[in-house]
């Protein structure tokens, strides 16, 4: 059973649940803010999506991301790497910073996303459901990978008069892992697990 | 006068799994836990006002040197060149590419400073118990909420161009110490505004003046 009321997060506004067709969102009668959607096989599109968004994951984290040649010379940065060189120069929290919008937030969110959506979609709540979906929404605020597409594509028109800019295998992947988490997060629907424990106390 | 908030009728939602609790008498805005999902229920986010502010000065204050000092340091044959934000985008403008410069701009200058701005106002608003177009005023605090992130752009391309351009014969890139205020200031307003409360702004139009 679903409670019949609602509050809205950013008026407080105590409405009625009502049922939204396929593909729109409830918005409170109010503030206009987005309450729920209704995301046709919403388990499912979330854990599809998280899966292969682990392996573009890896893609955009093992292969580089932007090549430059000056003649003969060829420098590579891929993430991981950027990150350590920036540690290197003595500049330790703009690297941690950049360690945690670009790749541990987005990992967090991906593993959490899986842990949780892999199991319900054959009906069972993992264990360790409800602290990961207690913490996701603080952990995705901090994954900035679509801000970093901007970086990456700023940096390119800031060289491209200096020497040739290759873009790497990592920058694609990258690209397609912003519209993935993108769609896995805005599909999520995590009704059933309080169904579950409504009916489990 | 719009009457309908959950506070009014002694009840509160849970912000992770959506189950409508009693707030029970005399507990006022202390926290209390969701049956269901365990999560920490506030009625209100705890010292909403005071924290908002806190964090705003502090934002204020490092805007000033992430400004004024030097994001990048160039050395090209042992020549160095030091860039803030601003003569960044000045460059590009003047060179032609203004689309990026423009980028930067809007990344850099505009949305932080609108950010600050924004949420000082809002925060005023609440103080004054101001009734002025709440649903107006909601809408600007999730435009603050959405578009904050953008302004880590510059910090990117810094750890972009230092990890690429280290070869001796192009040039060295350097951080300057602006990047690190400037990352703190993008960080200071999103906390601000984390801890800001946009049911406040409703409130206000609840309570009747005394």
């Amino acid at each position: 059973m679903k409670t019949p009321l609602i509050t809205c997060h950013d008026c407080d506004l105590l409405q009625r649940r009502i049922s939204v067709p396929p593909g729109s969102a409830a918005r409170c009668a109010r503030c206009g803010a987005v309450l729920y959607r209704h995301v046709p096989n919403a388990v499912e599109r979330t854990a599809a999506l998280a899966l292969a968004g682990l392996v573009l994951f890896f893609i955009a984290n093992a292969f580089p991301l932007l090549s430059i040649r000056v003649g003969p010379e060829v420098v590579s940065a891929a993430l991981p790497g950027a990150v350590l060189t920036l540690w290197a120069e003595g500049e330790h929290a703009l690297s941690a910073l950049v360690a945690l919008t670009c790749i541990v937030a987005p990992a967090l969110v991906l593993l959490f996303l899986l842990r949780v959506f892999l199991p319900l979609r054959r009906g069972r709540v993992a264990r360790g459901t409800v602290p990961m979906l207690r913490a996701l929404e603080a952990v995705q605020q901090w994954n900035m990978m679509e801000v970093f597409l901007l970086g990456i594509l700023v940096t390119v028109v800031k060289l491209v008069k200096m020497a040739t800019v290759i873009p790497g295998p990592g920058v694609w992947a990258f690209f397609v892992l912003i519209f993935l988490l993108a769609a896995a997060t805005w599909a999520m629907d995590t009704e059933v697990v309080w169904d579950r424990l409504e009916d489990g106390a | 006068m719009i009457r309908g908030s959950a506070l009014e009728r002694g009840l509160a939602g849970c912000s992770v799994c959506e189950r409508i609790l009693r707030i029970p008498p005399g507990a006022g805005h202390a926290k209390l836990r969701c049956p269901r999902c365990g999560a920490a229920v506030h009625v209100r986010k705890p010292d909403s006002l005071r924290r908002t502010w806190a964090l705003l000065i502090a934002a204020y204050v490092f805007y000033v040197p992430a400004m004024v000092l030097p994001i990048t340091r160039i050395t090209t044959l042992g020549q160095v060149q030091e860039d803030t934000i601003m003569s960044g985008v000045v460059y590009f403008v003047q060179n032609g590419e203004w689309p990026i410069g423009v980028v930067i701009f809007v990344a850099s200058i505009f949305v932080p400073v609108m950010k600050l701005v924004i949420l000082t106002l809002l925060a005023i608003s609440v103080h004054r118990r101001s009734q002025w177009r709440p649903q107006d005023r909601t809408r600007l605090y999730r435009i603050t909420e959405m578009v904050g992130r953008w302004s880590m752009v510059d910090i990117y391309v810094v750890t972009l161009l230092v990890a690429l351009v280290r070869v001796g014969e192009l040039a060295n890139i350097d951080p300057g110490p602006a990047a690190f205020y400037f990352a703190s200031v993008v960080v200071l307003t999103i906390f601000a505004a984390n801890s800001f409360d946009p049911r406040l702004i409703w409130d206000r139009m609840e309570t009747p003046r005394d």
